[in-house]
C-alpha cells in the first residue's frame, strides 16, 4: 500500500464525552476471608494479599491466602455436605440453583462493576456478556438437576463427589458459573478457587450463595495463588478436578493426579485460526476479526489470534482492519464507550510486550492503533503483525493479549493444513458466503468450537472445549453434565 | 507317506503389511507341555513409531469415509471372522482354552463386531444435538473422532479382548495401534489377516505383539498419539501412562476390571470415549424479529 493513501479520521469531528459507570452503589469490603462451610472464616496462615484495579493500579481489597489446612477444611466441609446434597431430590437441588440464578440477575449491575474494577475488562462486556451469561448458566443447569436420566440414554448417572475447581482471571464470574452450575446440578459439592488477580466477583458470589440459603458446605470458595491450587489438586479426598487455564499448568495437573482415580477435565490454551475467504462479506468479516482478537483485550483462550486472509483480498481486508482498529476506544474500562480495557495485570502486560518484541525480532511487520493510552494502569494498544509465517513464535504460541498474527493463503487445502498445524485445537473461525465451503472447512478443522461467519459467541446450551492440547471435556449443554457424573 | 505340515510365521501388522519386527527380536510361545508352538515378534519402540505413522496417515481417509461405509467394512470383518472360525478356535485351544470356551469366545467376538458395525452410522445421532442458543444463531454439536489411539489390549484374552478394544475405536472413525496379549498372541496375528481381507484400509488398525512392560512408556509418551486405552491392571503401568499422557494432553481410558464376556463390555459409550465434540455456530436471519407473518 502506498503511504499517500488517505486515511479515515473517525474522531476528528467530535470527541465522545467520558461516560463512566457509577460505582457508588456497590459494596466491597476491605478484607475478604475464606468461604468455607457456609461462612467466611479467617485463613489458617493469617495471611492476606491485595487485589488491584489494573486500570488505576489502586488496591481494591485484601483477600485471604488459603494454605493446605484451609483447603483440607474446605474439602472436609464439601465431603460432609455431599452426603445430604447428593441425596436431595433433583427437583429440590434445581430450585436452589434457580435461586442463585435469580439473585445474580438481581445484583447484576454490582457484579458487572466489580468485575470490571478487578479485572480491567470494559464495563460494556461485563454488563452485557459476563454477568448475564453467568446467571443464564445457573438458570440453564438448574433445570437439568431433575432430568439427568434423560441426558444419557441407557445410563443411571451418579454424582462423583467433591469437585475441586480452579478458574482463570479472564472471565472470573463466568468461569465460576461454568464450573459450579453443572457440578451442583449433577449432585456434587464444590471447592472453587478463583485466580489470584481476580478474586472479588467469586467472593461476591460466595456472599450471594450464603444469602441464597444453599446448604452449608455445598459450595466452598477459597482464594490463593498457585500453591493453593496445587493443594486442591493433590488433596486425596477430591474426586474430580476441573481446570481452566494455561496448557502448561493443565499438563502439570494431569501429571500430578496420575496416581489417583480423580476424574479430570481441562479447558486449556488456544491459538485459533480465523479464516477469511475472498467470497466472504468483508465488512462483517472485519468486525469478526476485531471481535475475535480484541474482545476482552485478547484475554480469551479461544481468541482468533491467527488470521488467515485469502491472498486476493488481503490488501483490502488489511486496510479495512487498520481503519477499524483506529476507531477502537482504548482506555478506562469503567467508561461505557470503551472497547478495549486494561490488561489484567502487570505480569500479563510484560508477557504481551515481550511477545511484541519477539514478533518484531522475528521480522514480522507491526502495526498498532494510533490511539493514546492512559498513563496509569496496564494498557496495550491493539496490535497486528503482517508477514508472519507458521514458524514464528507469535504464530505458534498463545499470547493472551490484543496481538494478531496475519498470514495469507491461496487454496483451501493450504489453509486447512496451516490452521491445523499447531498443538492447540480449541476454536476456529471461517468467513465465506458459500455454504458448501463452510461445511468443508468446519468438518476438517480440528477444533472444538467453529464459528462460521461469526466469532466469540457463547451460550449455556452450547458445549465448549478443545481438541488436542487445548484440553478435554466440554462445558455447557448436556455435554457439560458428563464431566460431573459417573455414567 | 505322511506329509510335512507347513508352519505359520507369526508377524506383526503395520500399514496393511505384515513385516517382522524391525528389531529382529522374538519370544517363544510355549504350550502347556512346554513345547515351543511359535516364535512371536517382540516389537520395539521403532515398530510402534512406524505403526503410528501408518495410523496417522490412514486417519484422514478413514475418518472421511461415510459412516455407512465404515459400518459395511466392520460387517465385512465379522464375515471374514466367521469364515475363519475354526482356525481361531484351534488357536485358542492351542493357547490353553477348552473347546467350549474357545467356541464361545470366537462367536462372541464375531457378534461384537456386528454390534459395533451397526453403531457406525447411529451413535452420531444419539450423541449429537442442536443447541437452542439465546441468539440468532444455528448451533449444533456432533462427535468427531479423536485421531490416533494407542491400545494395550487385555492380557488374558487372545481374540475377544482385541475385538472389544478395536471395534469401538474404528467404528468411530479413529485409527489405532494395538498391543496384543503377550501370553496369547496367536489370534492377534490371524485377526490381522482377517482385517487385511476385509476392505479395511491399511493403517487403520496396526497390531503389534510384545511386552507391555517395554512398550507402555512409548505408547503413552508419543506426541502424535491423541488417546490411549489400557485394558490391564498393572498399577505402576497405569500411573506411568497417565503421567506420560500429560506431555501432549492425551485422553486416557483405563478398563482394569472389565468383564469381556458381559453385555456391559459393549456399548456406544465406548465409542464416545474416543470422540471429541465439535460445536458449530452460524448466524441466522431472524425472520421472527422482522414480524413476518408467514
Amino acid at each position: 500500500m502506498s503511504k499517500k493513501e488517505p486515511k479515515l479520521k473517525f474522531n476528528a469531528a467530535w470527541e465522545l464525552a467520558p461516560a463512566p459507570e457509577d460505582t457508588k452503589h456497590i459494596s466491597i469490603k476491605k478484607q475478604y476471608d475464606l468461604f468455607i462451610n457456609g461462612e467466611f472464616v479467617k485463613p489458617n496462615s493469617k495471611k492476606y494479599f491485595a487485589t488491584y484495579n489494573p486500570a488505576t493500579e489502586e488496591k481494591i481489597a485484601e483477600v485471604a491466602d488459603a494454605d493446605e489446612r484451609d483447603v483440607d477444611k474446605a474439602v472436609k466441609a464439601a465431603r460432609v455436605a455431599f452426603n445430604s446434597w447428593s441425596k436431595l431430590s433433583g427437583a429440590e437441588r434445581g430450585k436452589y440453583i434457580y435461586r442463585i440464578a435469580r439473585l445474580m440477575q438481581e445484583r447484576a449491575r454490582e457484579f458487572a462493576v466489580i468485575e470490571t474494577m478487578d479485572g480491567g475488562k470494559p464495563i460494556r462486556e461485563s454488563r452485557d456478556i459476563d454477568v448475564p451469561l453467568a446467571a443464564n448458566h445457573f438458570f440453564y443447569y438448574a433445570g437439568w438437576a431433575d432430568k439427568l436420566e434423560y441426558a444419557f440414554p441407557n445410563r443411571n448417572p451418579k454424582p462423583l463427589g467433591v469437585a475441586g475447581q480452579i478458574i482463570p482471571w479472564n472471565f472470573p464470574l463466568l468461569m465460576a458459573a461454568w464450573k459450579i452450575a453443572p457440578a451442583l446440578a449433577a449432585g456434587n459439592t464444590v471447592v472453587l478457587k478463583p485466580a489470584e488477580t481476580t478474586p472479588l466477583t467469586a467472593l461476591k458470589l460466595a456472599e450471594l450463595i450464603r444469602d441464597s440459603g444453599l446448604p452449608k458446605g455445598v459450595v466452598n470458595i477459597i482464594t490463593g495463588a498457585g500453591k493453593t491450587g496445587a493443594a486442591i489438586v493433590n488433596h486425596p479426598d477430591i474426586n474430580k478436578i476441573a481446570f481452566t487455564g494455561s496448557t502448561d499448568v493443565g499438563k502439570l495437573i494431569q501429571k500430578s493426579i496420575a496416581g489417583s482415580n480423580k476424574k479430570l477435565t481441562l479447558e486449556l490454551g488456544g491459538k485459533a485460526a480465523n479464516i477469511i475467504f475472498e467470497d466472504a462479506p468483508l465488512d462483517q468479516a472485519v468486525e469478526g476479526i476485531i471481535n475475535g482478537i480484541f474482545f476482552n483485550q485478547g484475554h480469551v483462550c479461544c481468541a482468533g489470534s491467527r488470521l488467515f486472509i485469502q491472498e486476493s483480498v488481503a490488501d483490502v481486508v488489511i486496510r479495512k482492519l487498520k481503519d477499524r482498529m483506529e476507531t477502537l476506544r482504548v482506555g478506562d474500562p469503567m467508561d461505557k464507550n470503551t472497547d478495549v480495557g486494561a490488561i489484567n495485570s502487570k505480569e500479563q502486560l510484560m508477557k504481551i510486550s515481550e511477545y511484541i518484541k519477539i514478533g518484531k525480532n522475528e521480522g514480522a511487520e507491526m502495526y498498532q492503533s494510533s490511539c493514546s493510552i492512559p498513563k496509569k494502569g496496564y494498557f496495550c494498544k491493539p496490535t497486528l503483525f503482517l508477514n508472519t509465517s507458521q514458524s514464528h513464535r507469535i504464530v505458534q504460541e498463545e499470547i493472551f493479549g490484543p496481538v494478531l498474527a496475519i498470514q495469507t493463503f491461496r487454496t483451501i487445502e493450504e489453509v486447512i493444513e496451516k490452521a491445523n498445524n499447531i498443538p492447540y485445537g480449541l476454536s476456529a473461525g471461517v468467513w465465506t458466503d458459500k455454504g458448501s465451503k463452510i461445511f468443508n472447512l468446519t468438518t476438517k478443522l480440528r477444533a472444538g468450537v467453529v464459528w462460521a461467519n461469526t466469532y466469540n459467541k457463547f451460550d449455556p446450551t452450547s458445549p465448549f472445549g478443545g481438541y488436542k492440547e487445548s484440553g478435554f471435556g466440554r462445558e455447557g449443554g448436556l455435554h457439560g453434565l458428563a464431566a460431573y457424573l459417573e455414567l | 507317506m505322511s506329509r510335512l505340515e507347513i508352519l505359520k510365521t507369526y508377524k506383526i501388522y503395520i500399514g496393511g503389511q505384515f513385516p517382522r519386527t524391525e528389531s529382529g527380536r522374538y519370544y517363544p510361545l510355549k504350550n502347556k507341555k512346554g513345547e515351543i508352538t511359535a516364535n512371536i515378534c517382540l516389537s520395539s519402540r521403532k515398530d510402534f513409531r512406524n505403526a503410528e505413522v501408518a495410523a496417522r496417515g490412514a486417519f484422514g481417509g478413514w475418518s472421511g469415509k461415510t459412516a455407512f461405509n465404515r459400518g459395511q467394512i466392520l460387517y465385512r470383518i465379522a464375515e471374514m471372522l466367521e469364515g475363519r472360525k475354526e482356525q481361531f478356535i484351534a488357536e485358542l485351544i492351542l493357547q490353553g482354552a477348552t473347546t467350549a470356551a474357545a467356541k464361545q469366545e470366537v462367536e462372541l467376538s464375531i457378534d461384537r463386531m456386528v454390534y459395533y458395525s451397526g453403531w457406525c452410522d447411529k451413535f452420531m445421532q444419539v450423541y449429537s444435538s442442536v443447541n437452542p442458543v439465546a441468539s440468532s444463531h444455528f448451533n449444533f454439536s456432533v462427535p468427531e473422532p479423536t485421531g490416533v489411539v494407542a491400545i494395550i489390549a487385555d492380557e488374558n484374552s487372545s481374540l475377544l479382548g482385541l475385538v472389544t478394544a478395536i471395534a469401538p475405536v474404528i467404528a468411530g472413525g479413529n485409527t489405532c495401534i494395538v498391543l496384543a496379549s503377550e501370553s496369547k498372541p496367536l489370534c492377534a496375528v490371524t485377526f490381522a489377516e482377517v482385517l487385511n481381507t476385509s476392505d479395511l484400509p491399511g493403517g487403520v488398525v496396526n497390531i503389534l505383539t510384545g511386552a507391555s512392560a517395554e512398550l507402555h512408556p512409548h505408547f503413552s509418551s508419543h506426541m502424535d498419539v491423541n488417546a490411549m486405552i489400557y485394558y490391564r491392571n498393572n498399577k505402576a503401568e497405569i500411573k506411568t501412562i497417565k503421567e506420560n499422557a500429560s506431555l501432549n494432553v492425551k485422553r486416557i481410558f483405563v478398563y482394569d476390571q472389565l468383564n469381556l464376556n458381559a453385555a456391559s463390555a459393549q456399548s456406544p459409550y465406548f465409542i464416545l470415549d474416543t470422540q471429541e465434540t465439535k460445536t458449530t455456530w452460524h448466524p441466522i436471519e431472524n425472520i421472527g424479529a422482522a414480524k413476518a407473518g408467514y
